[in-house]
């Protein structure tokens, strides 16, 4: 690592319970590391002397040959989605696998780790069998094998998907705060690398007629998933998705090809994509009108509700992870905003008395997860900590209470209210409400 | 996302083929009206592409028995460890406990139709006959009190069922 150039600061405090400054462990710390690593080192190779027994086993062993598709490491294997299933043997294929985010690092999230929510599982389609239409207010309704669409131009977009029930842990479903992994509560949001083709090239051979304003996005699964778009979303970033993080998009995540909406609520960005029809008005499909909608307390519901809301949360410390004594940690989570990129991200060590502002490692891309760190010094005390995203629309994570209050009792979507952990002093960590 | 945005405005304009680096390559083949009417399967609240056909709930109580009552329960009431209520709710919403079903939430009887058909039973979508569907869906909103055991659902009498809950949802026509 290099030293840095200007002079070390001391360890700067930036806001309460022994938060630090952001760059604090970029300069400080960096240096301190280094010198023990380097400490280290010579004694123990000494001590060693030459090659011998004292080796490990894997240095003494050729290794495993070459396999065509690579695996984690034995080691890893607990690091596996949550499953939830709440009708569970009576329809297994409705449920979700959510990101174990307590195991994970950066923005990226490995193809087999992606969340996956099925409404009646996932379904092996053969691409040769598997057909696009494009059809109702249009000048000429069109019919796509995937091999002629494998020759449409593409773009790629690193991007967020988050199901509109992401968090439910923390929603009204819940009155009381849940003991469970963060990948529980807020796994059901994932990030890849997405190519496919720009829906308007599509939609533009087809000849989109004066009065559609919506488009019917259907799936080919046996759920026949199907979401009503509007226009101009199509028209501005829509994508239709055929590769995820450089490989065929995944079975679970809607293969060969899925509809790709950046920032919308997954749901929308229908998987299995099989037909899109131009209408003039949505559908009001069963998924857009008994689910997927947010009734308030009066009664009313909010339906079409397509961004999802500014978020975040501290993936470590957090549930699923435990502490390791009182010392020097680095918070780290994950931001995003599906009204734009995330502008700032605050954490809070004393429950939200005061915030400092965390390091966002760049690039900072619209749609897309962000990761944020801070250093902290935990003197072994009970603390509450938080994280609170700002998004470029202006948009701040409200409160678990303000969050709570626009809904009424059970209700779940667009759950987007500020994450706190309690830490305990003997290092347990628990989801709370604030 | 520009270089989308360029092409948009670009397809004012006729001469978009050759214009925009993401022009396409104009693949697709023409779909012919029979396999529109084939694949287009959704129903909006115009109830514009139900199919003929038709039926009651004393016709749809034998299709429910058969085919969903294992996993919606007795006349619709679900029950432990069994798949969502369609029945009940209905003044709930404003309270304690809301209740979400066909009867007391849904907004237009159309989706009902739309999404049994498609997707119901569980272990074998697309399997019921038309005339099932309309049974079985008047059997759900007889069920409700929406509509009398020998009303006749078809592609006409559909779409007019006024639902309790067709008020209940918010204006979205202002959105983008
Ligand atoms: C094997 C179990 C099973 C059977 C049999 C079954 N269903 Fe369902 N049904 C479900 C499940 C599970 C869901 C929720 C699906 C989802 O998550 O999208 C559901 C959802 C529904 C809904 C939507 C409920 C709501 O409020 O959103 C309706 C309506 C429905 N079923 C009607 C029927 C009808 C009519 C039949 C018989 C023709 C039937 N079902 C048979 C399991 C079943």
């Amino acid at each position: 690592m290099p030293l840095p150039e200007k002079p070390i600061p001391d360890l700067e405090r930036d806001a309460g319970g022994g938060l630090m400054h952001r760059r604090t462990f970029l300069a400080g710390g960096a240096l301190a590391v280094g010198a023990s690593a380097v400490a280290g080192l010579p004694s123990q190779a000494s001590a060693q002397g030459a090659i011998g027994p004292d080796q490990p086993l894997w240095m003494k062993t050729p290794g495993a040959p070459f396999r065509g598709y690579g695996l984690p490491s034995r080691f890893e294997e607990g690091v596996a989605r949550h499953i939830l299933q709440p009708y569970g043997e009576l329809s297994p294929g409705a449920g979700v696998s959510m990101t174990p985010l307590q195991a994970m690092h950066g923005t990226i999230t490995p193809n087999g780790l992606h969340f996956n929510r099925s409404h009646n599982g996932v379904p092996d389609i053969d691409p040769d069998g598997h057909k696009l239409l494009i059809h109702g207010l249009v000048d000429r309704p069109l019919m796509f094998t995937m091999d002629q669409l494998m020759r449409y131009p593409t773009v790629t977009r690193t991007l967020f998907i988050e199901c509109s029930g992401n968090s439910f842990f923390n929603s009204n479903l819940f009155p009381e705060a849940m003991q469970v992994p963060v990948g529980m509560i807020h796994g059901l949001v994932s990030a890849a690398e997405w190519t496919g083709i720009p829906l308007a090239i599509l939609l533009d051979e087809a000849g989109i007629k004066g009065e559609a304003k919506w488009i019917l996005a259907e799936g080919a699964d046996a759920a026949g998933m199907s979401r009503s778009v509007p226009i101009a979303k199509c028209l501005d970033d829509a994508m239709i998705a055929i590769y995820q993080n450089g490989e065929r998009v995944r079975p679970e995540q809607g293969y060969p090809m899925r509809l790709l909406l950046p920032g919308y609520e997954g749901n929308m960005s229908v998987k299995w994509l099989r037909r899109i029809k131009l209408t003039d008005a949505p559908t009001h499909t069963k998924d857009e009108t008994s689910k997927y909608t947010e009734l308030q307390p009066d009664g009313k519901s909010r339906q079409f509700t397509y961004a999802m809301d500014v978020k975040s949360t501290i993936t470590r410390p957090a549930t699923g992870l435990a502490m390791q004594g009182p010392g020097l940690y680095e918070v780290t989570g994950l931001a995003w905003s599906g009204n734009g990129s995330i502008s700032k991200v605050e954490v809070s060590a004393d429950g939200g008395q005061s915030w400092a502002e965390a390091a966002l490692e760049g690039p900072v891309l619209p749609h897309a997860l962000v990761r944020f760190r801070l250093p902290w010094q935990w003197d072994g005390g009970p603390v509450v900590l938080q994280s609170r995203a700002h998004d470029t629309a202006g948009n701040i994570q409200p409160n678990r209470s303000d969050w709570s209050r626009q809904y009424a009792a059970g209700q779940l979507y667009h759950c987007n209210a500020i994450q706190s952990w309690s830490i305990a002093a003997d290092g347990e960590i628990k989801n709370v409400y604030s | 996302m520009s270089i989308v945005r360029t092409l948009s405005i670009a397809v004012g304009g006729a001469l978009l083929v050759g214009t925009s680096a993401l022009a396409g390559p104009d693949l697709g083949q023409e779909a012919s009206p029979e396999e529109v009417a084939a694949w287009d399967i959704s129903v909006a609240p115009d109830g514009a592409t139900l199919p003929p056909g038709g039926g009651n709930a004393q016709e749809g109580a034998a299709v429910y028995e058969a085919k969903c009552l294992s996993c919606h329960g007795e006349e619709g009431a679900s029950g432990e460890g069994l798949a969502d209520p369609l029945v009940d709710g209905i003044g709930s919403l404003t309270s304690e406990q809301p209740m979400k079903t066909v009867g007391s939430f849904w907004p237009y009887a159309t989706t009902l139709f739309d999404y049994v058909r498609r997707a119901m039973p569980y272990e074998a979508p697309m399997s019921l006959t038309n005339d099932e569907v309309y049974a079985v869906s008047a059997y759900i909103l007889a069920r409700n009190g929406i509509i009398g055991e020998t009303d006749r659902m078809d592609a006409t009498t559909l779409p007019a069922v006024e639902m309790p809950n067709k008020d209940g949802f918010m204006d979205y026509s202002a959105r983008p």
